[in-house]
């Protein structure tokens, strides 16, 4: 490639040069430096970055200037007005567009040589297959549920041989912000190595919810009234719709209801503004605190990408509400993290087919209710896929087979999918008759 | 106008009408719009200050398109200034947007009366000689200075201000005043309407926790000659005497709430020591025709719990949510509003009879004022900062200080700040930065260490620098523009959230300690923040000392594993 195309000029990438070109006494493991090192963040490495909100604008404009080539990004939302104080890639007549078509091509045009490619889409519409062609995933998210998701695609790539030791190349390092107003947090997620979102899932707080005979019967505050109308009311009243919170005839209803009934209990503070927040759950975002939680991501992408510098150890936490503080705390994996560990541990009978297993697993206390119709899969290989129908028939005879004769002698990890999971179930398989029992604690991948 | 409120929604939510206000009022001074000041401006301009201007006298080179933003390939060879003004205008046309074609050095000297007209100049990548003149003007002016610095992956940012006060701190979490140890006589008449013991199991259930504790708390007075539990053999006694009350037969979530809320009874809030520093302040005791509003302010809350309050604040009037009947709440919600309005009219009667005695309009502080005043008296915040020219100066009369810290296991504050103030030291002796060559990057770091070893100790040798460090500001190669755009990124905003410069409502700027300076009496502890991106800690910053240690940790074992993660991958 021509420098026309790259914008590579000369001198344009000299203060990156600096860090990759020259050998420093605080940097990653096993750093050499070398004029490769660029060559492969701008012509080989694959970025995904998921979300193009506040903190997803401010990844893809620090990515791009930090020197990533090949960036992807993945968003289902379009552009609300209310984005505009902070996501400054959009302008006001983008309203109404995805935010993460018109995000990559707002980078592509500032910087030059960069390529963002767009998926205006859910997380969950894209196949397993298309998480794991990139190498690093930076994540720019609002919610635990989206979180959760890609955790577990992550997570399901990794991949423990018979020993109970960790691949490192199944590995898919993730790197996560997350702010709230003043407040933030970056993190680096080595599946398997460092806690996963799983294993600290009590990092995030649980939302308030109101009993509900507070809200019909005694309400007190404004968001009770709110909350009447919003989870009560409107079925009871508009059963045919389903409610959208961003149709704003739904949200003035929703308002009208709530003023109506803190006029009849005698309770002030109704606004629309709240309103809007208790429906809609809003969380309080400012520009500043995106573009720090943010420019900590994308600078961690980098060491991991490059070595330049040495990594975050494991989660940094920032608060900006007195002054500015930050703690960087290094969390410890979950030993027994049903999506990240080497697995929950089950014996076996070593003759048992694959069939008789897959029952015993249904009717194993420890999973109730979470299997119906498994399917089984073991370093990388599908032994049994219950949908759909071609693979079904293609893994069918497995069914029949031993243990044994699919796992080898000593048993192994097998990831377990279904339907009614939320990720994928890792099971650590010892067989009964076998010298050595299965030891969850000190063979995982983390010692 | 519903746009607008429409389009700051989600800042309108932290700053409220006030912070908004006072941002859009804000004149930002901007001085080089380097990636650091491009940052910074760009999230200001974002969320709607009044104008800004840029000053800088550069064109646009290669290297500006590899860190900045807001500086494009088609702007090559043409004004930064320009260019970044014009791409800054597009994210928010209600902002207006000046530049000067000049470089700040060169405006200081030719016309230093032009810094006076802003309310804030925030002063990136500038070195100590100009730093100190834009101080002294800043200063005269009464203009917020903010001083950024990106060097690499390694940052400081500084603010320097005669007094910054604060009246809307908005804690994290409110302090709930609810006077269940004292309780004025409106109070005392409300509850009595309530019968505790009623045989209607729900009406039982359904009186609110705090009407139950005012109660007990009357009832155990009346039996231990008008005194409070006072220990822990007393209060464990009072909590039975709410559980005796409970109704076997019903989950009564009220009694449940009194029980966990009964340490207010004996640890109602008192006036912190912050507080009590401001109330105490000189500048209240000092008043003259001039002075600020809000000391006179603070004047009259003195005043207030003096006198009327008998050493209690005037009351917030806000309650928690308590189970109870409807109108149980709201009735009991009224009774502690209408005491909070009537503190505010003896604070504001305070108020008048003050600007009186200074011969100021009487009603020149209007009521609403008053009130909004002492809803947020609790959290009242006065920053001041000392001057650049003192802190410059101190560092030799800290030498002691210094040292140790240096010596001490997590020394990076302590290295870096020396070591970022050297490398301007180290610019205004060889005419360039630490590292710029390739060629002499060896002998610019014993050329490093004994200028920033210098400024410790006069003909020092810096030896107590270390080397990791010192190696590493030197393979910055920084000069004034030798950026990282994340590292600047951070820097750049750092100040911004420091608030009440431009929001005056939000959260007091009290950016990290340089514990070197120690305590000044008349300043704020925590006046700098330099930190360094690509340690291991990502961005240390101090803020309090005793949580120093806790910030140590080791990234050995992440190390290894990043190794096996990707093995061999940088020859691709
Ligand atoms: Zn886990």
């Amino acid at each position: 490639m021509g420098a026309m195309d790259t914008g590579n000029m000369e001198g344009r990438w000299r203060d990156l040069d600096y860090l990759l070109l020259r050998q420093g006494n605080i940097v990653g493991p096993g750093f050499e430096p070398a004029p490769e090192i660029r060559d492969f963040l701008q012509d080989d490495f694959k970025v995904l970055v998921i979300g193009a909100g506040g903190l997803g604008c401010e990844l893809l404009k620090d990515l791009a200037l930090s020197g990533f080539g090949h960036i992807d990004v993945i968003d289902m939302d379009t552009i609300d007005v209310s984005n505009l104080n902070r996501q400054f890639l959009f302008r006001m007549h983008d309203v109404g567009k995805p935010k993460a078509t018109v995000a990559a091509e707002r980078v592509m045009k500032r910087v030059k040589g960069v390529t963002v490619i767009p998926h205006h889409c859910r997380i969950e519409e894209k196949p397993d297959e298309f998480y794991k062609d990139f190498h690093i995933i930076v994540l720019g998210l609002d919610s635990l549920e989206a979180r959760s998701y890609i955790n577990s695609v992550v997570c399901s790539f990794l991949e423990y041989d018979a020993d109970g030791t960790l691949d490192m190349s199944t590995i898919k390092p993730m790197v996560d912000g997350g702010t709230e107003g003043f407040k933030g947090h970056a993190r680096v997620i080595l599946p398997g190595v460092t806690p996963c979102f799983h294993c600290t899932l009590w990092l995030f707080p649980p939302q308030t919810t109101f009993p509900l005979c507070t809200l019909a019967e005694t309400p007190r505050s404004p968001a009770h009234c709110i909350e009447y109308a919003h989870l009560i009311q409107w079925g009871q009243e508009r059963t045919s719709e389903t409610f959208d919170a961003d149709n704003p005839e739904h949200m003035k209803w929703m308002y009208e209801q709530a003023l109506k009934r803190a006029e009849q209990f005698n309770i002030s503070g109704v606004t629309y503004s709240l309103t809007q927040g208790v429906v809609k759950n809003i969380i309080p975002a400012i520009a500043s605190t995106n573009a720090i939680i943010a420019a900590s991501c994308s600078l961690e992408a980098l060491k991991i990408a490059t070595m330049c510098s040495s990594g975050m150890d494991n989660y940094m936490m920032y608060v900006g509400t007195q002054g500015v503080y930050t703690h960087t705390v290094s969390y410890e994996k979950d030993m027994s993290c049903i999506v990240c560990s080497l697995g929950v541990p089950v014996h076996a009978d070593a003759d048992s087919t694959l069939d008789q297993f897959m029952k015993q697993l249904i009717a194993d206390d420890r999973f109730s209710g979470k299997l119906s119709k498994p399917s089984v899969s073991h370093l990388g290989e599908n032994l049994y896929m219950a949908a759909p129908p071609i693979l079904e028939e293609m893994t069918r005879e497995n069914l029949s087979k031993s243990l044994v004769e699919l796992l080898g002698e000593k048993g192994g990890t097998v990831n377990v999918n279904d339907k009614k999971l939320a990720g994928v179930l890792r099971v650590q398989v010892a067989f009964s008759d076998a010298a050595s029992e299965p030891n969850a604690m000190d063979t995982a991948g983390a010692g | 106008m519903a746009q607008k409120k429409q389009k700051y929604d989600r800042q309108l939510r932290i700053w409220g009408e006030h912070g908004q206000e006072a941002l859009e009022n804000a004149k930002v001074c901007l001085l080089n719009c380097g990636p650091t000041g491009s940052e910074a401006l760009k999230n200001l301009v974002l969320g709607g200050i009044g104008s800004f201007t840029i000053v800088d006298g550069k064109k646009v080179e290669p290297s500006d398109l590899g860190n900045n933003f807001l500086l494009d390939h088609d702007s090559l060879g043409s004004s930064r200034a320009k260019t970044a003004t014009s791409l800054l205008q597009e994210l928010n046309d209600t902002v207006d947007a000046q530049f000067v074609e000049e470089s700040p050095e060169a405006l200081l000297n030719s016309n230093p009366g032009f810094f006076g007209d802003f309310t804030l100049v925030i002063a990136t990548q500038l070195t100590e000689s100009a730093l100190l003149k834009l101080d002294k003007i800043c200063r005269e002016h009464s203009v917020t200075l903010l001083v950024a610095r990106s060097y690499g992956l390694a940052g400081l940012v500084r603010i320097s201000t005669e007094e910054h006060t604060v009246i809307e701190s908005k804690p994290d979490s409110a302090v709930e005043d609810l006077r269940f140890h004292c309780p004025w006589p409106a109070l005392t008449e409300y509850a009595a309407d309530f019968d505790i013991d009623t045989k209607d199991p729900l009406t039982h259930k359904h009186i609110p926790y705090g009407i139950i504790l005012l109660k007990v708390t009357e009832e155990w007075k009346a039996s231990h000659d008008g005194k409070l539990p006072a220990n822990s053999k007393e209060r464990a006694e009072f909590k039975e005497a709410i559980k005796a009350r409970t109704n076997p037969l019903e989950e009564e979530e009220n009694y449940k709430e009194a029980l966990a809320a009964a340490f207010k009874v004996w640890s109602p809030p008192s006036i912190s020591s912050e507080l009590r520093t401001v109330l105490d302040d000189r500048a209240a005791e000092t008043l003259d025709a001039k002075s600020p509003v809000f000391w006179i302010l603070v004047a009259a809350l003195n005043a207030f719990v003096k006198g009327e309050g008998a050493g209690e604040l005037p009351l917030e009037g806000s309650i928690p949510d308590m189970t109870s009947f409807t109108e149980s709440y709201v009735g009991l919600q009224r009774v502690y509003q209408e005491k909070a309005l009537s503190d505010a009219a003896a604070v504001e009667g305070h108020v008048r009879r003050l600007l009186k005695k200074l011969g100021r309009e009487p009603a020149s502080i209007s009521p609403p004022t008053v009130k909004h005043f002492c809803k947020n008296a609790r959290n009242l915040r006065v920053l001041r900062y000392r001057p650049l020219a003192e802190e410059y100066g101190a560092v030799g009369n800290k030498k002691g200080e210094l040292q140790s810290l240096l010596g001490s296991e997590d020394n990076s504050h302590a290295a870096l700040y020396l070591l970022l103030r050297g490398a301007d030291h180290f610019a205004a002796t060889y005419n360039r930065f630490p590292g710029v060559f390739d060629s002499e990057l060896e002998e610019d770091v014993s050329r490093l260490k004994a200028v920033a070893g210098g400024l410790l100790n006069e003909g020092g040798s810096g030896a107590a620098l270390p080397d990791d460090y010192v190696t590493e500001v030197c393979r910055f190669g920084a000069g004034h523009q030798a950026d990282h755009e994340a590292v600047c990124t951070t820097v750049g905003n750092v100040p911004l959230q420091r608030d009440g410069i431009l929001i005056g409502c939000a959260k007091p700027l009290t950016i990290v300690d340089a514990p070197l300076f120690g305590e000044t009496p008349r300043e704020s502890k925590r006046n700098a923040l330099n930190f360094m991106l690509g340690r291991k800690r990502n961005v240390a910053c101090v803020s309090h000392e005793n949580e120093r240690d806790s910030l140590e940790m080791s990234d050995a074992s992440l190390r290894s594993h990043l190794s096996e993660v990707f093995p061999g991958r940088r020859r691709d």
